[in-house]
């Protein structure tokens, strides 16, 4: 076992290189995000295997879900999911109160526009996640509200 | 003298996670740069700057005071540094005759479980992000320090050995005057 800071600075050092390695510029925004989503997603590939390894077939998406939302969340971030509603028609919402990667950012209005790369690994993490249980589906955070609460929506394709 | 050494209880997370991570961004880098060197370079500064704050937390959690030589500061960054944040004692060993040189030997190194290095990256350096960790938190206390992983077991060696050489103690320099 490591200690949880080991993670959030090797996370927030992975955020500043991607940062710095990309040409600033709002036409690269996009760029940055994406990048970082694409580690996330191969980190979530590797992890989803390991820690299904031991579980039993899942009945349905639903089911799915809810693992990634207990399970899943708890090993990457500390807890649980706080709140999971869907539409039923293949779209997710969860909703963490406390995300663990914006507790050292501050909660006024005025950063939430530089947190939004802080986000893009975990939205990573679940898309691989549920692509290697066989869902396609797009994932992507809201930061509309106040921080350190956070929402990942997922939508299946 | 030996002090007593006491690690702190941090908050623990699975190992696996971070491991993980960590490849898919070493994977990241070589996509990056292409170039084993420049994925080398590109780790150890971003060690280097992962040091220069984990060094805060180190002693925010523990107490350390001053040490007395590098033989203590060997001791602590082994033994209280790399418990706490790693869960693994490196073995201090290897001293040069004046005591201004040594090297951790990893019998286990929580960032190369599960990788092989592929014939065609066997000059990746792939923990090389600790060097720069060491060399940043100890340059935060003074301690100008060159890092380098001598030996990889990733790379066919018989043992993973890190190099710290002390190369010297950085005075306080007083801040220029106002005027």
């Amino acid at each position: 076992e490591v200690a949880e800071s080991v993670f959030d600075f090797l996370h927030m050092e992975m955020v500043n290189y991607v940062q710095q390695s990309t040409p600033a510029g709002a036409s690269h925004k996009d760029e940055v995000v994406y990048k970082l989503e694409r580690i996330g997603f191969q980190t979530g590939q590797a992890t989803i295997e390991r820690c299904t390894k031991d579980v039993h077939r899942f009945k349905d998406q639903l089911d799915v879900i809810k693992f990634l939302c207990k399970e899943f969340w708890t090993l990457a971030y500390g807890k649980q999911i706080d709140n999971l509603r869907t539409n039923h028609r293949g779209v997710y919402v969860l909703q963490d109160n406390r995300f663990r990667v914006f507790a050292n950012i501050s909660n006024s209005k005025q950063f939430l526009e530089n947190a939004a790369p802080y986000a893009a690994f975990a939205c990573g993490m679940l898309r691989g996640a549920l692509a290697n249980l066989g869902i396609v589906s797009v994932v992507t955070a809201d930061l509309g509200q106040t921080l350190p609460s956070c929402l990942f929506q997922v939508k299946m394709l | 003298m030996s002090r007593q050494l006491r690690v702190p209880d941090v908050k623990r997370i699975n190992s696996e996670l971070f491991t993980l991570t960590y490849g898919s961004l070493v994977a990241q880098l070589i996509k990056d740069f292409e170039d084993d060197e420049e994925v080398n370079k590109q780790l150890e500064k971003m060690g280097y700057n992962i040091g220069i704050r984990l060094i805060e937390e180190f002693l925010a959690r523990t107490n350390t005071g001053k040490c007395q030589d590098l033989k203590e500061t060997a001791e602590v960054i082994s033994k209280v540094g790399f418990k706490m944040f790693l869960g693994i004692t490196p073995t201090v060993t290897g001293w040069d005759a004046e005591g201004r040189e040594f090297s951790l030997m990893f019998d286990e190194n929580p960032l190369t479980e599960f990788v092989e290095l592929p014939e065609s990256h066997k000059q990746l350096r792939y923990s090389n992000i600790l060097c720069g960790v060491l060399r940043g938190a100890l340059q935060m206390i003074h301690m100008k320090v060159e890092t380098e992983f001598v030996r990889d077991t990733l790379r066919g060696d018989d043992a993973t050995e890190m190099r710290i050489r002390l190369l010297e103690i950085l005075q306080d320099q007083a801040p220029p005057g106002e005027d």
